[in-house]
């Protein structure tokens, strides 16, 4: 704890940031009850408990169809985001170039944009090319959004790259190949995991973009949306708990995995 | 790519635009500025032409017509618009205040927990927005978590919040949280411990403090975060739709009705492209002013 303000002026704010945390964490508490109750209809408290709901859910084909189509999509655009990012990023922080100041305001435009009225857009753009709406288009929505995300990610660690390793490695006859594979990469790969998991993520639980591109093809989001318009069922919970937990373990975990390897480094050396 | 780089590079005279575009800058910056092209700049190209179509129309090869801005402005979308302005606009007020505390604990009281608080903030944006506003839903409506509560324990029957204006910018405030406090945080970070240390030992009281060192330096990033709040507010769409019921009707909301139920693409076309000159008018303006690589790079 610094000493920036008095003592109870920090005991505030630490309250305050406990109860803002909490404000976040609220829905997905009362997603998880309402997932194990064992009636059809939501009541609070809850009379009787359990998991029928959830091996109710897993057990449909459709849910397993919606499961597989979000994967693919989100593995798709988490590929492709962080090949285009990690160039994308060093023109964005790590060489000096004329227009890079316009460059860099122009990548985060796509993110400064509403994105039902860009799925809209796509959506007329792919008519207006005879372009069948599918999961295959989807994916190309997503990465308008999630490139610029995954770039700016990306750009925060090359800003702490020094340029000078990659030189040294070039006076002492490294050739272009293995100075990207023994210096830039091994330095930069925080950012790159970091960008990756963002990207996978954000693909994951994107709504606006897919509701208008996906077509026939429907997305675990969408499915969520569709139903809960149509009234309620305990499977929106489930799926919603699921995902929930699904992005907690894999932030966690990559989270972990940094500080690991960090450590590991930084005991190597 | 390598070899292509070096044959480049020795021929700049007979190639000079192209040698330009090949250095190391411009270069790695073509596959983003391409998929851009093709996915961003056309696209809002493609909903221009749309709007400029015959009512009801399907295809864009039209003698162009402005029959769907006459439609808006004779009709009362200006109603929606408004809406979403202001609601988006009350929606950044409110996060403006509740997060300038807890950026500021981050940025300079957590110490090493602020990197565990930061990833508790990030990960409720993993999860689709639709899916937590529904959470809210469940714990809002009568017999939910809440209410149910509250009649269970104290026996106290409550009406619910839930389908009012009010729930949805509450739902905004909720959505967009993060959107806010993460520029925020940035922001405050580039305010140099020593300098707020200096101006107190010169004797500033603790508010001339905020409003003399801290909130002019920060400024940057709490401005990145206001206006990325704004933007995604005022397009926002399932919180009016899942929280507030049919109460109010966003702008948002009425172009995906003119594409969906009305079948009328141009008229959506054309709302879109005013909502698009709002925001986009206001980014520009923006975001021409930043330093990127201070607010980014300072780290």
């Amino acid at each position: 704890m610094g000493a920036a303000g008095p003592r109870w002026s920090n005991a505030l704010i630490v309250a305050w940031t406990a109860a803002v945390v909490l404000f976040l964490y609220i829905p997905s508490i009362s997603g998880l009850l309402a997932s194990l109750g064992a009636s059809r209809y939501f009541n609070f408290p809850i009379a009787k408990w359990g998991l029928d709901w959830w091996g109710k859910t897993f057990a449909e084909s459709e849910i397993r169809t919606l499961l597989s189509t979000s994967a693919t999509i989100a593995l798709i655009v988490t590929a492709i985001s962080v090949a285009i990012a990690f160039f994308g990023a060093l023109a964005f922080a790590r060489y000096d170039w004329k227009g890079r100041s316009i460059y860099q305001k122009l990548v985060l435009l796509p993110i400064f944009f509403p994105q039902s009225v860009l799925g809209l857009a796509l959506l007329l753009w792919f008519t207006a090319l005879g372009i069948e709406t599918s999961w295959q288009t989807a994916v190309f929505a997503h990465l308008i959004w999630v490139v610029p995300v995954a770039t700016l990610v990306i750009s925060i660690q090359v800003y702490g790259f020094d340029p000078a390793l990659e030189e040294a490695a070039y006076d002492l006859g490294a050739t272009r190949w293995q100075v990207l594979k023994e210096v830039t990469l091994p330095v930069l790969w925080p950012g790159l995991f970091s960008g990756a998991l963002f990207a996978f993520l954000l693909s994951w639980g994107n709504f606006p973009l897919s509701l208008f591109t996906t077509g026939a093809d429907q997305t675990v989001p969408e499915w969520m949306y569709a139903k809960m318009v149509a009234g309620y069922t305990p499977r929106v919970p489930v799926l919603g708990t699921v995902s929930t937990l699904g992005a907690a373990i894999l932030l966690l975990g990559g989270y972990g995995l940094i500080l690991l390897v960090r450590r590991a480094r930084g005991g190597a050396n | 790519m390598a070899a292509l780089a070096e044959r480049s590079a020795t021929k700049p005279a007979r190639h000079g635009a192209l040698a330009a575009l090949w250095r190391p800058g411009p270069r790695h910056a073509i596959p983003i500025l391409l998929l851009l092209l093709v996915g961003f700049a056309a696209p809002l190209l493609a909903i221009l032409s749309f709007s400029f179509a015959p009512s009801r129309t399907f295809d864009i090869w039209h003698l162009p017509t402005l029959e769907n801005y006459r439609t808006i402005v004779t009709e009362t979308y200006y109603g929606s618009f408004l809406w979403s302005l202001g609601m988006a606009t009350a929606t950044v007020a409110i996060l403006a205040l509740v997060c300038y505390p807890v950026a500021y604990g981050l940025s300079k009281l957590f110490g090493r927990w602020s990197n565990l608080v930061t990833l508790l903030m990030v990960l409720p944006l993993f999860v689709s927005e639709n899916v937590r506003l529904y959470g809210w839903i469940l714990f809002l409506i009568k017999g939910g978590v809440l209410l149910g509560s509250l009649k269970a324990l104290f026996g106290i029957e409550a009406e619910s919040v839930l389908f009012t204006p009010g729930v949805i910018v509450f739902g905004m405030v909720y959505v967009y949280l993060p959107f806010m406090l993460f520029p925020m945080v940035l922001g405050l970070s580039m305010v140099p411990r020593e300098t707020t240390e200096a101006a107190r030992d010169l004797g500033a009281s603790r508010w001339q403090v905020f409003t003399e060192v801290e909130l002019p330096l920060a400024m940057p990033g709490i401005v990145i975060g206001a206006l990325l709040t704004f933007v995604l507010a005022v397009g926002a769409i399932a919180e009016a739709k899942v929280l507030g019921g049919q109460s109010v009707i966003p702008i948002s909301h009425d172009i995906e009705i003119a594409f969906t139920y009305a079948q009328n693409w141009p008229l959506g076309a054309a709302l879109a492209v005013l909502l698009t000159l709002v925001v986009g008018g206001l980014v520009l303006l923006v975001l021409g002013r930043l330093d990127l690589d201070r607010i980014l790079g300072r780290r």
